[in-house]
């Protein structure tokens, strides 16, 4: 346990040390505040309480950026390291690999928790300040708002490892890393919606929507974050109200995108001579 | 004597190149060994195996009695690794680098600054490692390699980058820990350096071991000429005796390759004549491997 401990550490001294957290935190707060008091703008003080419409801006923004961001830091974990030789050190230590990849990412994931955590939280924050009147649903809504971006995060960070043990060099992980995004967060949604277009509910189900639905972690993400209170003042509501699925199942399914890739990296980088 | 490596009948293949053919050796305790060979003659890939990061495709690597592929992590806490081109995090200090390293080694915090002291990086320990030179990296290299005291070092080529002054001080540092009986393994290419260093000298070629003794063995054992080069005096004639044939070299100087039963009877015979200068060059480290590898290419055919 102390080894994964003393790699996460390194992990996240390294972030601080060259500003990816700082980075991460100030985009997010950037655009939560501003979502935050130029979203509200057009609400007025009609209907949809004001933190129920920053959480819908907030994880439509969420599920582009969080991806892109995980990915971002993760592509590079081991394929980088090999380049630079510094694995090759690493491994020569009393440390299984196992241990490595489980080191960084939660030395990755508490860099991304706390990014978004007090990104989002600054955002909520001056809502609150400003004298909005948020009720306790709300609140509870944000709080999933900013543990299910957590987990968006941890899901991408563990697709961007597996690609990073797969491939002989940086750059193929960066340009992988990279179609995975374009497809999970833009491709697949669009490509959904078309064959629902075409289909006109003839042989799409609800059933085989809920299905299409968990298989691109981003659709989870998006439908807990949609489909409650919140989600009917969005564009989802309507989506949600078809597919079926309980908050059990989705947070199962965003656990499985995390475990899976994770696991599949792990055993990758395991049989991987240097 | 406690042997702390020992390969047998290691063999290392690569899809169609094989690497490894066939070594075996063994290391003692209290001993410098260099790894001698050209470039991609395996020292690399025999190193790798000894720390487990490579699996033999034959044969078997036992490192202080256990096998370091598949053996407990223990064994590792005991070694130290210097890698040919040892690259750190730039962003970290030399003491936050030598911190994780000794973390993960289970070794004394307290040793960093006495180690930092020792190779010169006292004053740069906490100035990022973005800022060092080559010669500052390799040094810090071999600080992280000595954490924890270890058994055995296993340092690839790790002369290069540094200047002669601390080329010296290296070798120094490596008799002080023979002295505390470690076992120091260390790859070269860079013959001339090893000259009175290397207790033993291990040469291979292309994956294949061609020689292993002390300099002295080898040096018997490949029967290289020593040459005697002498400047004879203004007048004297240019021929000497002994029956043998001295080659005239730019005018008044004269010059031999003497066999090694031959040498102390030249020897006489130049000092007969009057002479002005006279040199003796025993045959060097680079003869003797261009011997042992030319030996090699011949059996090959």
């Amino acid at each position: 346990m102390s080894t994964i401990l003393v790699i996460a550490e390194k992990e996240i001294r390294e972030g601080l040390r060259n500003r990816w957290v700082l980075a991460t935190t100030l985009l997010l707060a950037t655009l939560a505040l501003s979502l935050t008091f130029l979203g509200s703008a057009p609400t007025g003080n009609v209907g949809a309480g004001a933190l129920d419409v920053v959480i819908v801006s907030l994880s439509s923004l969420s599920v582009f950026l969080v991806p892109l961001i995980a990915l971002l830091i993760s592509h590079d974990a081991v394929v980088g390291e090999m380049e630079r030789g510094t694995m090759l050190l690493l491994l020569s230590y009393p440390v299984k690999r196992w241990q490595v990849v489980l080191g960084k990412f939660l030395g990755h994931l508490a860099i991304l928790a706390f990014s978004t955590l007090v990104g989002y939280g600054v955002a909520a924050a001056a809502l609150g300040l400003t004298g909005g009147d948020i009720g306790r649903e709300s609140w509870a809504a944000f709080a999933s708002l900013i543990g299910s971006s957590v987990l968006l995060g941890a899901v991408f960070v563990a697709i961007g490892y597996l690609v990073s043990a797969l491939v002989g060099e940086r750059s193929t992980a960066g340009g992988i890393a990279i179609g995975i995004w374009l497809v999970l967060v833009l491709v697949y949604d669009m490509a959904l919606l078309g064959l629902l277009v075409v289909d006109q509910g003839r042989t799409v189900t609800g059933g085989m929507l809920n299905v299409l639905l968990l298989l691109n972690p981003t659709d989870a993400y998006r439908l807990i974050n949609l489909g409650g209170t919140a989600g009917a003042i969005s564009g989802m509501g309507g989506v949600a109200d078809i597919a079926t699925l309980a908050p059990a199942a989705l947070l199962a399914a965003l656990l499985a995108w995390a475990a899976i890739p994770l696991a599949a990296a792990i055993l990758v980088f395991s049989r991987r001579e240097l | 004597m406690t042997t702390t490596i020992e390969l047998s009948g290691v063999s290392k293949s690569f899809g169609a190149i094989e690497a490894v053919k066939d070594v075996s050796f063994s290391l003692e305790a209290g001993e410098i060994v260099a790894l001698v060979g050209h470039n991609g003659a395996g020292k690399t890939t025999l190193i790798k195996m000894m720390l487990g990061l490579l699996r033999p495709t034959a044969g078997a690597v036992r490192v202080l009695g256990e096998d370091p592929a598949t053996g407990s992590a223990e064994v590792r806490t005991r070694l130290g690794y210097l890698p040919e081109n040892v690259s750190f995090n730039p962003a970290l200090t030399g003491t936050e680098t030598l911190r994780f390293y000794a973390a993960l080694k289970r070794a004394g915090r307290d040793q960093i600054p006495g180690l930092l002291d020792r190779v010169g990086l006292a004053a740069a320990a906490n100035r990022r490692v973005r800022t060092y030179s080559k010669g500052m990296r390799q040094r810090l290299g071999l600080a992280q390699a000595l954490l924890g005291q270890p058994k055995v070092l296993l340092l690839d080529e790790p002369t290069t980058g540094l200047d002669p002054a601390s080329r010296r001080d290296f070798y120094r540092f490596l008799d002080e820990l023979r002295d505390t009986g470690s076992t120091i393994l260390l790859s070269s290419h860079a013959l001339s350096e090893l000259e009175g260093r290397a207790d033993r000298v291990v040469i291979v070629g292309r994956g294949v071991k061609i020689a292993d003794g002390t300099l002295d063995e080898l040096r018997r054992i490949a029967r290289l000429p020593t040459r005697i080069r002498v400047k004879l005096a203004e007048g004297e004639e240019r021929r000497l005796d002994g029956g043998r044939d001295w080659r005239a070299v730019n005018g008044h100087m004269l010059e031999i390759d003497a066999a090694p039963e031959d040498k102390v009877e030249l020897l006489r015979a130049a000092m007969r004549a009057e002479i002005a200068d006279l040199d003796v060059t025993p045959p060097t480290l680079d003869e003797l491997y261009a011997h042992f590898q030319d030996i090699e290419r011949e059996a090959g055919r």
